[in-house]
């Protein structure tokens, strides 16, 4: 019987309308009057910008040459870029001690290669390496001593600089957060109240404020001639600062846990270091990871504001770079390529992110 | 035990206090081989970097000089760069010894903050830049005009000072950042733009076509910019003072870069003998080697030296030193040195 209506029945295609390309533009871009005039105005206002931005980046954009008069006066001029890469990337870094970042960039790209390969044996070993070594190791090779000549914070400037403070706080910032995020959960009443007014101090005031602190309040407080160096005074500023906003993370990621795990962590007799590092953080902090990178993006993004505090980060150097006589008036071209950079940093932290969580499985 | 304690501590606090106080800048300076020079964080033609990553421009020149006098080279010198906001903390706390920074000298920054300022080595003053073919020759035919300008500057005040009294009306048209300023009048978003002079002329080549935009020949305020020293240390001042001043001297008694050796060698005039260090006994009053303006002269230059390399018309900058308040008084400008001897 079934089969007899089946086979009486004949298949016929979808509508041509609800199909294909066409269908698709219909249920997602023409649904309703209301969208269409969205979509509408959505593509005028793409025409209206893609392709002049285009024809000004590409087309018309001047890429060969070595001086200001070899641009045209329509497109962009990325010989500006081209030209200044050097102050750009190193900032006033001395030219013949470039080899030591740039080899301490290749050892940092061999590491994380070497983490990011899947079932590869020693992964441990590598990590901590990053973790501790690697940092002092850093310091030397950046700043001089054991044979290298000295090279001031002040010459360090561009991309390096930015990666550097970013690198100082989002590494130092995680412990620290995580310790605050304990210390508030704390039944100890000191330790819980310390850590509260020390997270809402440092949220409640803007970054700005803390670098203008670090920098323009701080030396009058120090003894006449004594100097912190202003960079180790940015870092420090920046470092708590995140560290207070992770540690509400860290604590939120805390109070999800079921208290099951804590009873069941306690009734093995763990005794509270080791309840928390084998069962509770392990598994809360797996859970806050979207925003614990969320944090570290936007940590990276506020170094920019070290310019405030006479810093040449990386947006910094290039104003700075623009206002070479030779050089005046590119100052497009500079934050297109600085927001370009930008975003791939931040583009690739955010897909670092999304890995990691479908490796840790957490999105059950 | 407590009062041993305290008693310790003062004095460990005093050592500080009083060694800071006794050893003078010079001396300092004189030790370490180098001395920290403040300078802006990018103002083109004063300080701002060269393709090469080092700091070139009027400003930093002063800051050569001062070097030169010092050690016989410019070049001992460390450039920190700091924010308009920071730079009078920066000489305060003593992690600059010279602020050299396109800072307006005033009384009240004179007086109050505890600097001193050393001399002027650009007279600066604020102005306008209209379109060539709006007609317009002169600011007073400005009524009813709106003005881009930056956001709570004291240009801001200067120009409110400058409609209010010549009573004409305006519409501000205020931006945050210089960039802004300009591609908004650029755009034709205002009818003129106003900043101080010497950032009109660097600002001008952004232009589309900037042969299309005139200056006024007004100038609505006296911004004379100049070297910044902490106050209480006059020896120190002195030399800052005198770099400056032996620049401008060399430049009245035709001594500059290029001929100081040869001039010095023959010279029978004896204001340039003593500018060249073979008599007067100039070094030893300010505690310096005899041939410390000589050393200015011939590595970095005289004034009219480092302004045709930094700002001078030659330059992007192209800031036309005749008729302008920095030509030698003998020209028309005021710039005037005492003598040197």
């Amino acid at each position: 019987m079934n089969t007899e209506i089946k086979d009486n029945i004949e298949v016929t295609k979808p509508p041509i309308a609800s199909i294909g390309i066409i269908g698709w533009l219909r249920k997602n871009l023409f649904s309703s009057l209301s969208n269409t005039i969205l979509t509408l105005l959505g593509i005028y206002l793409l025409y209206s910008i893609i392709p002049s931005f285009i024809s000004w980046a590409f087309i018309d954009a001047s890429f060969v040459g070595s001086t200001k008069q070899e641009c045209s006066k329509e497109g962009a001029c990325w010989i500006f870029i081209k030209e200044n890469l050097k102050l750009i990337f190193y900032g006033l870094y001395p030219s013949e001690e470039l080899w030591r970042i740039n080899s301490m960039y290749f050892v940092l790209l061999v590491c994380g290669i070497y983490i990011l390969i899947p079932n590869l044996k020693y992964k441990g070993l590598v990590g901590s390496f990053l973790l501790i070594l690697f940092p002092i190791l850093s310091v030397v090779m950046f700043s001089g001593g054991f044979g290298l000549e000295t090279v001031e914070t002040r010459l360090w400037g561009g991309l390096f600089l930015t990666l550097v403070i970013a690198g100082v706080g989002i590494v130092l910032s995680l412990p620290i957060g995580v310790m605050l995020a304990l210390g508030r959960r704390s039944k100890l009443p000191v330790v819980s109240l310390l850590s509260t007014i020390f997270i809402e101090i440092w949220r409640g005031v803007p970054l700005i404020t803390v670098l203008f602190m670090a920098s323009n309040m701080f030396p009058l407080f120090m003894p006449e001639g004594v100097n912190f160096d202003k960079l180790i005074r940015a870092l420090i500023g920046v470092m708590f600062f995140s560290a207070a906003y992770l540690a509400e993370v860290v604590r939120g990621g805390l109070q999800a846990m079921p208290k099951g795990q804590y009873e069941a962590a306690q009734s093995m007799g763990l005794s509270y270091w080791r309840m928390m590092a084998l069962v509770i953080l392990p598994q809360s902090l797996k859970m806050v990871i979207p925003a614990i990178i969320g944090s570290f993006i936007a940590i990276f993004k506020d170094t920019t504001l070290v310019l405030v505090i006479g810093l040449f980060d990386f947006l910094g150097i290039i104003q700075f770079v623009g206002t070479n006589p030779d050089w005046l008036g590119f100052s497009h071209e500079g934050y297109v390529f600085a927001a370009v950079i930008f975003w791939i940093f931040c583009f690739g932290m955010s897909r670092y992110s999304q890995n990691l969580e479908k490796k840790l499985d957490t999105g059950r | 035990m407590i009062i041993r304690k305290l008693t310790i501590l003062s004095a460990i606090i005093s050592l500080f206090t009083v060694s800071a106080a006794t050893a003078g800048t010079l001396d300092t300076v004189k030790g370490q081989g180098f001395f920290n020079c403040g300078v802006s964080q990018g103002v083109p033609g004063f300080s701002n970097p060269d393709s090469d990553g080092n700091w070139s421009g009027i400003d930093v020149d002063v800051c050569r000089a001062v070097s030169a006098a010092i050690f016989g080279t410019p070049d001992n010198v460390k450039y920190v760069p700091l924010t308009a906001k920071e730079r009078f903390t920066a000489l305060q706390s003593g992690e600059i010894d010279v602020l050299s920074r396109n800072t307006t000298w005033t009384l009240s920054r004179d007086a109050q903050i505890g600097l001193e300022f050393a001399g002027v080595n650009f007279y600066d003053g604020q102005g306008f830049m209209v379109r060539s073919d709006s007609g317009i020759t002169s600011a007073m035919e400005l009524d009813g005009a709106s003005v881009c300008t930056n956001l709570g500057t004291t240009t801001e005040l200067n120009m409110a000072d400058f409609f209010r009294a010549n009573g004409m009306s305006y519409e501000p048209v205020v931006f945050e950042k210089a960039d802004e300023v300009v591609n908004a009048y650029d755009e034709g978003r205002c009818d003129t733009y106003t900043t101080d002079k010497s950032g009109l002329a660097a600002q001008r080549t952004k232009l589309a076509d900037p042969d299309a935009h005139v200056v006024l020949p007004e100038t609505i305020s006296k911004e004379p910019l100049g070297p910044v020293v902490r106050e209480g240390d006059g020896d120190w001042a002195d030399i800052v003072r005198w770099s400056l001043n032996a620049m401008i001297e060399a430049e009245e008694f035709g001594l500059d870069k290029g001929s100081a050796s040869s001039t010095c060698a023959t010279t029978g005039n004896p204001v340039v003998a003593r500018l060249c260090g073979k008599e007067g006994g100039n070094g030893a009053a300010l505690n310096l080697g005899d041939s410390w303006s000589f050393d200015i002269i011939s590595q970095v230059g005289n004034y009219g030296d480092i302004y045709e390399a930094n700002v001078g018309a030659s330059t992007p900058v192209g800031l036309a030193r005749a008729g302008s308040p920095n030509a030698s008084y003998k020209n028309g400008g005021v710039l005037y040195a005492p003598p040197a001897r």
